[in-house]
């Protein structure tokens, strides 16, 4: 079953049209890589999918939701659609554990004991199961976006969506925020990355997707897409890329 | 005549409860109010922003002094008596809400824009993020300025003397009045707000050097 379907979205921000006709499917388990230069719509797109962004035209079925303007249902969507941001956005005045334990005990319900299990699996998951306790300013960049990562999966989403999320990263820490991402891929999570980073995409992205003035200006199965692209706005692409 | 001493300064010292009470009405009621206004201003209905904003500048541009005349005399139009404690309450308590309300709804704007978004994306409920997530950061970084206007209020409260309340500064008038020794009456009606303040504004400026430390680490 489709956990994605967008199809034909438009956006604009005022007279810019960022997005001129979208469409995306994508399959459980399946890993989507979303690329293009700065300003070609891949966060509007990204930030259409949970609502953040509302659209003028299309229409977006995420995890057998509807995407509504209506708040108590866009909750319900959003409850199993996760994101994850260039900049962590994680909560400062709370500790790791805290960030993660949020939704699930206000969103979901959970009992403060349970979700503290939660947060303590999620946490290890991404390889910080002893730093529950810190607070953000505490942990480097690779770290807050790892506690990002397990704030996300505490929700249990059916998709995980993710910005950009290594751009703002040194080198070393880009890989351990990788590893974390690769892991999931293997354990099976639906997920839809904008990314940078070509080899990752290559190697963990079942398909990927050139995005150019807002729209998919061509996209294949990962592998024939990178050593073969189409078209020669992709070569032009990829070639800048590797520099 | 009567000369300065200890009994003077008893009596001095006795009406402190009165300039405490003043403040601690003020500074609650304004606060609530305050509060209120705060997430007024930062409501999605224009209407209500508007008119928030212009309450809001209404009392910022009016001197305490007139806005406690009004509510001391404004009553007696309609033929009600007010008591002075209660017109000074009511003329405190306003002016408060009005600047606690700015001082706050700064501190909300300031939280970026991402935390909201966060929140959002993970289902919060608007309410629940401003619970769980605006408001505490929020209160943290207005804490300093917070305390520094309780001592604004503190001192504010001496205008109440003017119609006839009798806080400490109107307590060192009429010791000042009866042994002609204006001088040893207010310099213990100045000790006596001294004591009260000085301790807050420390405490004030604790605060904000915590905050900026914070803010350093990030
Ligand atoms: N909230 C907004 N208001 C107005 N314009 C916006 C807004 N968000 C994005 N835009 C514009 O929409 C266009 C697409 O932006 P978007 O962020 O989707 O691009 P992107 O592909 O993610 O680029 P980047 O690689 O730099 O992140 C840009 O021209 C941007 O300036
Ligand atoms: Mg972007």
């Amino acid at each position: 079953m489709s956990v994605v379907v967008a199809k034909n979205i438009r956006k604009s921000f005022g007279a810019l049209q960022v997005l001129k006709g979208v469409s995306l499917t994508v399959e459980g388990g399946e890993v989507v890589a979303l690329i293009g230069r700065s300003g070609s719509g891949k966060s509007t797109f990204l930030r259409c999918l949970n609502g953040l962004e509302s659209i003028d035209d299309g229409e977006i079925e995420v995890a057998g939701h509807r995407m509504s303007r209506k708040p108590a249902e866009l909750r319900q969507l959003r409850r199993d659609v996760g994101i994850v941001f260039q900049s962590y956005n994680l909560f400062p005045h709370l500790t790791a554990g805290e960030n993660i334990m949020l939704a699930p005990v206000q969103v979901k319900g959970l009992p403060r004991q349970a979700a503290r299990e939660e947060a303590r699996r999620c946490l290890s998951l991404v390889g910080l199961g002893d730093r529950f306790d810190a607070y953000p300013d505490m942990l480097s960049g690779g770290q807050q976006q790892r506690v990002a990562i397990a704030r996300s999966l505490a929700m249990q989403p059916k998709v995980l969506l993710f910005d950009e999320v290594t751009s703002a990263l040194d080198p070393e820490l880009t890989g351990e925020v990788l590893a974390v991402i690769e892991n999931l891929a293997r354990g099976g999570m639906t997920m839809i990355l904008v990314t940078h980073e070509m080899g990752f995409a290559r190697r963990v992205a079942n398909k990927t997707i050139f995005m150019k003035d807002g729209i998919i200006h061509e996209e294949g199965p990962s592998a024939e897409f990178f050593s073969a692209p189409k078209t020669p706005e992709l070569q032009a692409f990829l070639r800048s890329e590797v520099g | 005549m009567r000369t300065f001493g200890t009994p003077e300064f008893l009596f001095i010292v006795y009406a402190l409860r009165w300039t405490l009470t003043l403040t601690v009405i003020a500074f609650v009621g304004g606060g609530l109010m305050g509060i209120l206004l705060a997430l007024l201003r930062i409501a999605r209905s224009r209407a209500l922003r508007g008119l928030t904003t212009f309450y809001m500048q209404l009392v910022q541009g009016l001197p305490l002094l007139v806005l406690l005349f009004l509510c001391y005399y404004a009553p007696s139009l309609f033929g009600v008596e007010i008591a002075a404690l209660t017109a000074a309450a009511i003329a405190l308590t306003v002016n408060s809400s009005a600047f606690l309300g700015a001082i706050w709804e700064s501190a909300l704007r300031a939280i970026p824009r991402a935390q909201w978004e966060s929140a959002d994306a993970l289902a919060l409920t608007p309410w629940k993020t401003l619970r769980f997530v605006i408001a505490p950061q929020a209160i943290r970084l207005a804490m300093p300025s917070t305390v520094g206007f309780l001592v604004q209020i503190i001192k504010q409260t001496s205008l109440a003397s003017i119609i006839g309340f009798i806080e400490i500064t109107r307590a060192g008038q009429l010791v000042s009045n009866a042994t002609f020794e204006p001088l040893k009456a207010f310099l213990s009606v100045a000790a006596l707000y001294f004591a009260v303040c000085f301790p807050l504004t420390q405490l004030s400026l604790w605060l904000e050097r915590r905050t900026a430390r914070r803010g350093a680490r990030t």
